[in-house]
């Protein structure tokens, strides 16, 4: 009976999550259908594009995960200890909202606000010595940017899970702690976050695993930028470029692959050390 | 002190959160100029607003309102598919058994982990082996393969619904279907919300997939809203001469890209947040 009711499900699971993996192994190994080995991997990393992709990626990666991990944390903390439930739930409310505007609409957004010709911030922008556009995407910029990006449209709904979190932490302990004279500061330092800390670090996977994934940010600003952000700026603009400029199949497999391979690893070591999640 | 500073930077933040917000939603209902010039918080005037509008809907005979039709097809039909598939199997994962129920669940944990964007180039690959790209099919099906959506209605139905209860069905002599129909589906309710909300938000918010899968005029509207910034002269100064589109405009479409999310996002808060940190069960 289970299988009946599983079939939907299986089938599209199958198609979809298990056909083009190994379709994209398939191709990441094969040249007009001859097995090359490692040809088309190796023929990726020599590619003068590749490397710098990955250090836009693992530059981006750094400064997001930090600026991320330290903000929601706190932010989570400080709405967790408002006295008024109100005030809580508006707050909580306000950060969340701005995921409405996830993928191509916060950017576009954002390329308003990044423009100091229109920008409502066009001072602060100026004071930083930004007089245009092009100026501010600048490509030494463009890490704080897209982590920006990403913070306001993604750190809310981390922040409410947080706070969720520590609903859950027992009032006794919270109790406990307060009878032996900690503070807010040292409670949340010594109880609050290591009981966090699971939490922490499935948002640490999570933000890992998606941002080695850079695509749309990039896609638009360079669209915007008439090539200032260059089309090649990460991993999977990349892999776009392979199948749609080279129509090379198999070289877009390949860089594919790696990204499926990372974030394969990250999910999977989750699921099993992370211990966040009932599989009983 | 310290509890100032705290909501000091709390209320450093609700500004960062919301300021661009308030700047979008004021925009249109400017003209280009005072958008330049004027203080970028005032209320510019209806007349521009309703001129702006005029503008985007003739924009190429009124492919925006083609690009919306679109998303709502691809994002609903979705919608309604994911339902169909995700809510037996949750079932199936909560409440009966079979052989190779634990494995299905250990797949669909660590899919559900893989940000759906690892996915896009091989289901294209894969799809344009078979010759499915510019078909509905090649959106609609894979945005319906919502593994989140099976974990959120695993969970809910293991905590929720009782075996004793289906058993007691059983001794009725109702059959498995009816077992589910009758005395599952009836409780489902708020998950087959919370599972249509995640999903369509998602679907609609999508860009990756349906922009190399759908091109053109069968583009959704997160792709269309990327395409009209080639026509922004401010953006690209060299596409002077054509019909172009100004930033009041631009911030228009931008608006209307995301209203029915922002309007289901207004409504449904509460009910949101109990889903999301149903994602993990065991903090």
């Amino acid at each position: 009976m289970g299988y009946a009711f599983s079939a939907g499900y299986g089938i599209l699971l199958i198609l979809f999550g298990l056909l083009p993996a190994l379709y994209a192994i398939f191709l990441a190994f094969t040249q007009e259908g001859a097995f090359v080995g490692l040809d088309n991997f190796v023929k990726v990393f020599n590619d003068y594009r590749f490397w710098p992709a990955v250090q836009h990626v693992a530059v981006y990666l750094v400064i997001w995960l930090t600026f991320q991990t330290i903000f929601v944390v706190l932010l989570a903390l400080i709405v967790h200890a408002f006295g008024s439930r109100w005030l809580s739930i508006s707050t909580r409310f306000l950060y969340y909202i701005p995921g409405a505007l996830a993928g191509a609409s916060s950017v576009m957004l954002w390329l308003f606000l990044l423009d100091p010709s229109v920008s409502p911030v066009s001072g602060v922008l100026r004071a930083l010595g930004m007089d245009s556009f092009v100026e501010t995407v600048s490509i030494e910029n463009l890490p704080v940017i897209f982590t920006i990006i990403a913070f306001w449209t993604g750190a809310g709904g981390w922040i409410v899970i947080m706070y969720g979190a520590l609903n859950n932490i027992s009032q006794e302990v919270m109790e406990a702690a307060r009878v032996d004279g900690a503070g807010t500061v040292k409670t949340a330092w010594y109880i609050q976050l290591p009981l966090l800390r699971k939490w922490i670090s499935y948002m640490g996977i999570m933000t890992l695993a998606a941002g080695t994934q850079l695509f749309v940010e990039p896609r638009i600003l360079s669209q915007a930028s008439k090539g200032v952000v260059p089309g090649d700026y990460s991993l999977n603009q990349l892999a776009y470029l392979y199948a749609f400029r080279q129509n090379d199949f198999n070289g877009s497999a390949a860089i594919s692959l790696i990204l499926l391979v990372v974030a394969l690893g990250l999910a999977a070591f989750f699921v099993f050390r992370g211990g966040l999640f009932e599989r009983d | 002190m310290g509890r100032a500073f705290a909501i000091a930077v709390a209320l450093i933040f609700v500004v960062f959160f919301v300021l661009p917000l308030i700047w979008l939603l004021l925009a249109p209902t400017k003209t280009p100029l005072q958008l330049l010039t004027g203080n970028p918080f005032s209320f510019g005037g209806l007349g521009s607003l309703a001129e702006n509008w005029q503008s985007l809907s003739e924009f190429q005979n009124g492919i925006v309102w083609t690009w919306l039709g679109n998303a709502a097809f691809y994002s609903g039909a979705a919608l309604v598919l994911t339902l169909i598939v995700s809510i037996p199997v949750g079932y199936a994962l909560a409440l009966t058994e079979f052989r190779l129920r634990r494995a299905l669940l250990v797949t669909t944990l660590i899919v559900m982990l893989i940000p759906n964007t690892a996915l896009v180039l091989p289901i294209f690959l894969e799809l344009s082996a078979v010759r499915l790209i510019g078909n509905p099919l090649s959106v609609i099906l894979p945005f319906s393969f919502f593994p989140f959506g099976v974990y959120l209605t695993y969970i809910y139905f293991s905590t929720g619904v009782s075996r004793d209860l289906l058993d007691a069905a059983r001794i009725d002599g109702a059959g498995e279907f009816r077992v589910f129909w009758r005395v599952a589906m009836p409780l489902a309710a708020p998950v087959i919300a919370l599972v249509g909300f995640f999903n369509f938000v998602g679907n609609w918010n999508n860009y990756f997939l349906p922009f190399v899968m759908m091109p053109g005029r069968k583009a959704p509207i997160q792709v269309g809203l990327a395409e009209l910034l080639s026509n922004v002269p401010l953006f690209n100064p060299t596409s002077a001469g054509s019909v172009t589109i100004e930033v009041p405009v631009l911030a228009l479409a931008t608006i209307i890209s995301v209203a029915p999310v922002l309007v289901i996002f207004l409504f449904s808060q509460r009910f949101l947040v109990s889903g999301m940190t149903a994602g993990g069960t065991k903090g």
